[in-house]
């Protein structure tokens, strides 16, 4: 970066440069790194093994369990829309185009709990499909079909909001030379597309996983909170923490600050990986 | 064989060649897919909720929607929002600068950092930030004997309003302030300008669009944001009550009619933010 | 060697082809006949619709109406894919994670299996490529590594490794510094010697096409607005705009009466032009510093800059308006001093009406 050593005109005083990186970083501190600091003194407030033992309860396990099939769903079938919307949108022009960007953002603006109720009023008992899948004996709210559904809805736009712009910038030129060469748009994918915006997939998946890993919100009005069975692991962690067991929350917790951490670290490194990703925040 | 693959292609039936508008494939495979999963996840449940709303007559509507102890809670969400979103907006400025101008031990992970809050689950943040800031946590309880509470009330809500909103500014602002060549603030200098008068004239309103989008991000995420702030919040009505858990409060009572009425209201205030971040970035785009 | 590499050359035709992009008009009714082996530039200023009109003959756009043919077939809506011809992209659009060798290889690498060449005889394809244009031994860089005439070079490669019937090259040498340009230039005139391809380029530089095409293709607006021979384009210009554009000519305007230009001091015959409002264009070299006394056209000499073989003179006329005059450097001599009055004759000039 060329601004690793400023010249003087756009310099800055000592006393400005350390108030300004010490308010920074108090900030960040008090914000940020305190609250992680106190999942984990809490989590180990009785020792390791108090920790260890609680997230072996069967119902931490169930939670566990719920968290990662949610995510093995949910995440793949995000990468699969947003793989599409980017072709769509990045590669072709159409009317129209800006709306289909708008309405995918969507969900970053609505709150997750009108998402969870929109899906009930959708699904459930008293919804539209609700008698009809009752009849059927499908369960889709207060069942995991509901909890992937809600999770789908509150990460849709993370890959597809990764890839349009880096497909874009890319631009059309080496497909349509693949495409004058011979190659099939299976071909042209796979072979020109898809090694340049690995980085970039990799990158929205991560943000994907971890947001669908840890959906609060949505997923608590579908749920229907039946402990051992509709319990994702953030639910796990209201209801331990609402019934008093701190180390047992703190605990389940702490291993969902381990995912994040995980997670800002991996993004650290793709981001060095390929430096265009990631301009974007979510 | 390319002279017989030409002659293949000069037998489409000229109906299905007329509709080619692109050399590029998968167009029409695509969108398809795309709008249609767009319409199946988002916009179908969605609308499930305006129709509901508005089945529900103008009056029971605006009873449920506009009820004092709605009122009061869209009030809070509100104004803690924007509490939020301003308290991010001024620090998440010196946090870019920070991370684009200068060079300090610890950058890298202070930049990493800043991130924590879209890769936290919102829960955990919750039970965290109630941890640390009620009066038996570590800050929390070295504010107490000055008697400043900063949990079980609105100082909380808008702590963990600012926590999740925390992101957006650093992260809008900065790639701007990376790409705001030096040069422009020399040329300043060489003006006559001092380093205040700079930043104030030249900086700052090449920030100001990404400044604002970021300020509008972080209040349209803070608006919806329920996870982190139950915990710290004490959910008393009329109080600390936000208006995402007006709604889970209504759906524990099977009141889908009242849930939906508010449920409404939101969305209308997150098409509204939509709207505006839209128009605020065709704005910046002017400059760019 | 390089002629067994293609087929036969073919000719390419185009009936009232129109394209829209929105309200508009990128091709407004273009007809063109390319005839087999022809080395055919496509001129025009920017939005002129040339890259348009290249574009709908590799099959990468498709017009709103009209016909493209391939000899006596109808190619208008076949895929560029199935098409067979070579594209070679302003930016050169090379894949930038494949080696050289894999991009030249890659229109036979996805060949259809029973259509594939084996990998031995790709081998010795690619190589074969990569000696035509001079890259011997680069094959396994990759193309961040290469310089911008290398990349052009691997990228006319590429086109020519799927046997095209017709090559097709936009702006191919619009990204290269101009020395590059010259001798790119020289090659991909030896390169079309070579293989005897139809060979179509799209350029918004008059001295590239009038220095490499058999024919030029002027275009404006949508339009054709001539097709010949570099110097039938100099030489015979059918429309003001093509005297314009080609060969740097002056822009002047004046009166026609009775079949003769005429200007302040100065005239010029205009054969078959009605009376009334008339603009010449006068080339530098047909201007003749004369002395005073002489017919001519009035101005004052305000600097005289030395260019290749001639002298350039920057002239300014009593109306304000700037007047570029070549001479022969034979002339310095007889030449007034900088900031004096000069005297141009006008030897020679295009006259179109003005409307």
């Amino acid at each position: 970066m060329s601004t690793a050593k400023l010249r003087s005109a756009a310099d800055d005083p000592a006393w400005v440069k350390a108030a300004v990186i010490g308010v920074a970083v108090l900030f960040v501190a008090a914000m940020l790194v305190a609250p992680l600091a106190t999942v984990f003194t809490q989590a180990l407030a009785k020792g390791l093994g108090a920790s260890l033992q609680a997230l072996h309860d069967p119902d931490a396990l169930a939670a566990i369990r719920l968290t990662l099939t949610t995510a093995a769903l949910a995440v793949p079938i995000n990468a699969a829309f947003g793989l599409c919307a980017s072709w769509a949108i990045a590669k072709h022009e159409f009317a129209g185009k800006s709306l289909l960007i708008t309405l995918i953002d969507l969900p970053f603006s609505v709150s997750p709990v009108v998402a969870g109720l929109s899906y009930v009023l959708v699904f459930g008992l008293q919804g539209w499909l609700g008698p009809w899948l009752e009849a059927r004996g499908i369960k889709i709210i207060f069942a995991t079909p509901g909890i992937v559904l809600a999770t789908v809805f509150v990460t849709f736009p993370f890959i597809a909001r990764e890839l349009i712009p880096l497909m874009q910038a890319q631009g059309t030129d080496e497909e349509e030379a693949a495409v004058s060469l011979g190659a099939s748009g299976l071909t042209t994918f796979f072979r020109v597309t898809a090694p340049n915006i690995r980085w970039g997939l990799l990158y929205g998946v991560l943000l994907c996983n971890a947001r669908a890993m840890g959906e609060f919100g949505a997923v608590s009005v579908v749920s229907g909170h039946i402990r051992g069975v509709t319990d994702t692991m953030p639910l796990h962690v209201e209801i331990l923490y609402n019934e008093y067991d701190f180390v047992g929350a703190f605990s389940v917790a702490a291993l969902l600050c381990l995912l994040a951490v995980v997670t800002l670290g991996l993004k650290a490194l793709l981001e060095r990986l390929q430096p265009q990703t990631g301009e974007r925040g979510h | 064989m390319t002279i017989a693959s030409v002659e293949r292609a000069s037998i489409l039936s000229p109906v299905r060649a007329r509709r080619r508008r692109s050399a590029i494939p998968g167009f029409g495979l695509t969108l398809g897919l795309s709008i249609t999963a767009l319409c199946i996840v988002v916009l179908i449940p969605l609308s499930a909720i305006a129709i509901r709303a508005a089945g529900m007559g103008v009056s029971a509507f605006a009873a449920a929607a506009f009820s004092a102890r709605a009122l009061h809670a869209y009030g809070l969400s509100f104004v803690a929002s924007l509490i939020g979103a301003s308290v991010n907006a001024v620090f998440g400025l010196l946090t870019a600068w920070a991370l684009v101008r200068y060079r300090f031990p610890g950058r890298a992970i202070l930049n990493a950092l800043v991130d924590l809050p879209f890769a936290l689950p919102t829960a955990v943040a919750g039970v965290a930030l109630a941890g640390l800031y009620s009066s038996n946590g570590w800050i929390g309880g070295a504010l107490a004997p000055l008697g400043i509470k900063t949990a079980y009330n609105q100082t909380g809500v808008v702590i963990a309003l600012t926590f999740v909103g925390l992101p957006f500014v650093v992260r809008t602002v900065e790639p701007v302030l990376r790409d705001l060549a030096i040069d422009v603030e020399e040329a300043s200098a060489s003006l006559g300008a001092d380093r205040l008068q700079t930043f104030a004239r030249v900086i700052l309103p090449a920030l100001a669009p990404a400044w604002i989008t970021g300020f509008t991000l972080a209040f349209a995420r803070a608006v919806g944001e329920y996870g982190s702030v139950i915990f710290i919040a004490g959910n008393m009505p009329y109080k600390t009550e936000i208006a995402p858990l007006l709604i889970t409060i209504e759906l524990e009572q099977f009141d889908y009619g009242s849930a939906s009425a508010i449920a409404a209201v939101m969305l209308a205030v997150a098409f509204a933010m939509l709207l505006a971040i839209n128009l605020i970035q065709t704005w910046a785009r002017r400059f760019s | 060697m390089a002629r067994d590499l293609v087929r036969p050359a073919i000719a390419v035709g185009l009936d009232g082809v129109r394209k829209r992009f929105g309200r508009f008009a990128a091709l407004d009714g273009v007809d063109l006949e390319i005839e087999p082996g022809e080395l055919l530039a496509l001129l025009g200023p920017s939005g002129s619709g040339k890259t348009t009109l290249l574009r709908i003959l590799a099959g990468l756009d498709f017009p709103d109406s009209g016909q493209v043919r391939f000899d006596r077939r109808d190619v208008t809506f076949a895929h560029a894919a199935q098409r067979g011809v070579g594209f070679v992209f302003q930016q050169y659009a090379l894949f930038r994670h494949m080696s050289v060798a894999r991009n030249i290889a890659f229109g036979l690498d996805v060949k259809r299996r029973r259509d594939r060449p084996t990998a031995a005889e790709r081998k010795v394809r690619v190589d074969a490529l990569l000696n035509l244009v001079e890259l011997q031994g680069l094959g396994g860089r990759y193309p961040s590594q290469l310089s911008g005439g290398q990349r052009q070079r691997v990228a006319l490669a590429r086109a020519l490794a799927v046997e095209p019937q017709i090559l097709l090259l936009d702006e191919p040498f619009g990204a290269l510094d101009a020395a590059v340009r010259k001798s790119l230039r020289r090659e991909l005139r030896r390169i079309h010697d070579a293989t005897g391809l139809t060979t179509v380029f799209v350029t918004h530089d008059q001295e590239e096409a009038l220095d490499l095409a058999d024919r030029i293709a002027i275009l404006n607006r949508g339009c054709i607005e001539q097709l010949g021979r570099p110097l039938d384009v100099l030489d015979r210009p059918a429309s003001a705009f093509v005297a314009g554009f080609v060969g740097q000519a002056n822009r002047i305007a004046g009166q026609v009466r009775q079949g003769r230009f005429h200007v302040a001091g100065a005239d010029l015959a205009a054969p078959g032009v009605a009376d009334g409002a008339a603009l010449a264009f006068v080339r530098p070299d047909q201007f003749r510093p004369v002395a005073d006394g002489e017919a001519g056209l009035e101005a004052r000499l305000e600097r005289v800059i030395p260019r290749g073989p001639a002298l350039w003179l920057d002239c300014v006329a009593p109306d304000g308006q700037v007047l570029e005059a070549a001479v022969s450097r034979a002339d310095a001599a007889k030449l007034p001093a900088a900031g004096s009055s000069i005297r141009l004759a006008l030897t020679g000039g295009h006259v179109f009406p003005e409307n």
